[in-house]
């Protein structure tokens, strides 16, 4: 159990769901994950990797089937009262603005529900007037009264993060925040959750699809492919030094990307999609589609690709780590790291 | 060869609230075998501007101008004649291929049905054979035919709508934001397959897109437009890498090169909001939001002029050669 304060913790994470016929997807495959105070870290994959159900297993939205969720090293259990407790701790953030507030709802009770939910009575517009100017939204008294057809995307998406911040948790966790936004608020959004950390110590785990918001914002970042963490470390290591196949393929299809330039020439675009996380492929399971498999480059471990699975990468923040038999056949064990 | 030419093109709806300006004045040209991208935010006007094309506006909007698909005016086509040239002369990949496949109907009959309604004398089974080919050429496998869209995943379901877009070989396609809900690697497999397109049969491409990045990478011209109007056009990689407008800056700046030092944790962004349609301010329309507007600018409204080879800018700072970032 990790022994820093307020760190949303998760160890040997598994959520597994039943299917029909009998079989099961392994949506979250183990996953060893800690998102401290103060830090940001960016979970980035394609859809179906399981990054949404990891999310919402740490909130405990989904029961894990394996592994534990904890925090401040107190493991989540999952009574009604207990996930109360903890979600005043660890906080949802919505994407989609419009779908999040209900439209006929004041932006003051929109914030303050949070409030009620949790029985917290006493001076209920100061906290709803200090989320909101925390979320920016400044005057806080000039938008109580307005409905949320009278705001714009971003201030609309700041009111929804004000509803998180009311309940003064430690850790947000944004599932796409500004997916479904246009460019211009995209910046204005992120830039408010850059400068909660800032400021305000706030930790964040940001569940993307897009790696550029891992650049504008994140200090760590964590690559996920059907159920695992394959590669994590520090965002400027993974980003520009990307070690696992499966990351070098992503950033180097990433429009005008200068990694593309100098260390591959051509964009490596995988054929085929996500396999089925009912039908996990034994040994590496990115090696269905690896181009170092396809290429040949792999031969020389091609034995531990096939055969023999790979351990799940530990938590510790700072060392960029792979979970890659050709890598650790160049690099030496993936957890010695950087 | 120019397959596409909008001459002040204006489009303007009537709601509650007045009437509402969505195209002022707009001049572009696609080419065949080219690729032109068009960026700007939500109610730009750009996703009227492909809407026009096909005529598929309400009844409610004024149009005028001209639109020439290879030299005929597509505004003033009677119904028969227009309803040739849709697909066969020009057609659409839409957003959002969810809700645009019809759930009930297996894919198969999907693509092959433009091509039993507009090639006279075909046979269903000629037409389930093309359709096989297409998807082929998309990348499906030809046994995707008898799937219902629901068995298909998200970028599998965008593949379809190029493969249906691509039926009756038409000169012109249009994608509205065709690859912006997809995943990173599906986008690159689909903006490859459309680029692939482009080049091998010689059909115009306008690809409208939100991110500049995506369409920096894919096209070969890019026009920025802003409250109606382009306001920027030039070569794609150049108009991202190196903005002469100070709206195509902060639109480029959203999206980051990733290893870019300037970028990290330095989210770029543009505070605000696109004008009202219905009240433009004085000036420029981009003056409330720009950071380095001088007195000018609340005061005439500048023109696309030219700015440096290929290059036209509507900015009067711009236009004066001073730089439009601080």
């Amino acid at each position: 159990m990790s022994s820093e304060e307020k760190t949303l913790t998760a160890r040997g994470l598994r959520v597994e769901f039943g299917l029909p016929g009998g079989r099961v997807a392994r949506a979250v495959d183990g996953v060893d994950l800690d998102v401290a105070p103060g830090e940001i870290v960016a979970l980035a994959g394609e859809s179906g990797c399981g990054k949404t159900t990891l999310a919402r297993t740490l909130l405990g939205l989904e029961k894990a089937t394996g592994g534990t969720v904890a925090f401040d090293g107190v493991p989540l259990r999952y009574s009604t009262r207990a996930l109360k407790a903890y979600r005043r701790q660890v906080q949802l953030v919505l994407q989609d603005p419009s779908g999040a507030l209900n439209p006929r709802h004041t932006v003051y009770d929109a914030v303050a529900e949070g409030l009620r939910i949790h029985g917290i009575t006493d001076d209920e517009p100061g906290r709803v007037a200090d989320a909101l100017s925390r979320a920016g939204l400044r005057p806080p008294e000039q938008f109580f009264l307005a409905y949320p057809h009278e705001l714009s995307g971003g201030q609309r998406q700041r009111v929804v993060i004000a509803g998180a911040l009311v309940l003064e948790p430690s850790i947000l966790v944004a599932d796409e925040p500004v997916a479904s936004l246009d460019a211009s608020v995209r910046g204005e959004i992120l830039s408010l959750l850059l400068r909660l950390k800032e400021e305000q110590g706030l930790g964040a785990l940001v569940i993307t699809h897009d790696l550029g918001l891992a650049w504008s914002i994140a200090d760590r970042i964590a690559i996920m492919y059907l159920g695992r963490i394959v590669e994590q470390g520090p965002v400027e290591q993974v980003l520009t030094a990307p070690r696992h196949p499966y990351t070098r393929a992503l950033v180097s299809v990433l429009p005008a990307s200068p990694v593309l330039r100098e260390a591959v020439a051509e964009p490596i675009v995988l054929a085929g999609e996500l396999p089925d996380a009912s039908k996990i492929p034994g040994g590496c399971r990115f090696r269905p589609r690896c181009q170092e498999v396809a290429s040949g480059n792999a031969l020389p471990v091609l034995h531990q690709c096939t055969g023999e699975d790979l351990k799940v990468l530990g938590p510790e923040a700072d060392s960029h780590q792979v979970a890659c038999h050709l890598d650790r056949s160049l690099h030496g064990d993936a957890r010695i790291g950087v | 060869m120019t397959l596409l030419e909008f001459k002040d093109l204006r489009v303007t709806y009537t709601g509650s609230r007045g009437r509402l300006p969505a195209l002022r004045g707009v001049d572009l040209t696609v080419e065949a075998g080219r690729t032109l991208g068009i960026a700007g935010e939500s109610g730009c006007g750009k996703s009227t501007l492909a809407m026009a094309v096909l005529r598929l506006l309400p009844k409610t909007a004024e149009v005028s101008g001209e639109i020439l698909l290879d030299g005929e005016d597509l505004l003033a086509m009677g119904w028969g004649r227009l309803r040739a040239v849709r697909w066969t002369g020009a057609s659409i990949v839409f957003q959002g291929a969810m809700h645009s496949l019809n759930a009930v109907h297996r894919i198969g009959r999907q693509v092959a049905e433009p091509i039993l309604v507009h090639e006279k004398g075909t046979t269903p089974a000629q037409a389930a054979k093309r359709a096989e080919a297409l998807l082929e050429r998309v990348g499906l496998p030809a046994s995707r035919m008898r799937s219902y869209p629901h068995e298909l995943s998200g970028g599998q379901r965008q593949r379809v709508m190029i493969a249906m877009a691509l039926a009756c070989d038409p000169q012109l396609v249009i994608a509205d934001e065709a690859t912006t809900a997809l995943d990173v690697m599906v986008q690159a497999q689909v903006l490859q397959l459309i680029s692939g397109l482009v080049t091998e049969r010689g059909v115009g491409l306008m690809m409208i897109s939100h991110d500049l990045s995506v369409l920096s990478s894919v096209c070969d011209e890019a026009a920025v437009m802003y409250a109606g109007r382009v306001v920027e056009r030039g070569p794609a990689h150049e108009v991202f890498a190196n903005a002469r407008h100070p709206y195509s800056a902060a639109l480029g700046a959203a999206f980051p090169v990733i290893g870019d030092p300037a970028a990290r944790k330095n989210p770029g962004g543009l505070a605000g909001d696109p004008p009202d349609p219905v009240r433009l301010p004085e000036g420029c329309s981009f003056r409330p939001r720009c950071a380095v507007a001088v007195e000018r600018c609340g005061e005439d409204s500048p023109e696309l002029l030219e700015v440096g080879p290929k290059r036209v800018s509507a900015c009067f700072v711009a236009q004066e050669g001073m730089p439009v970032v601080l």
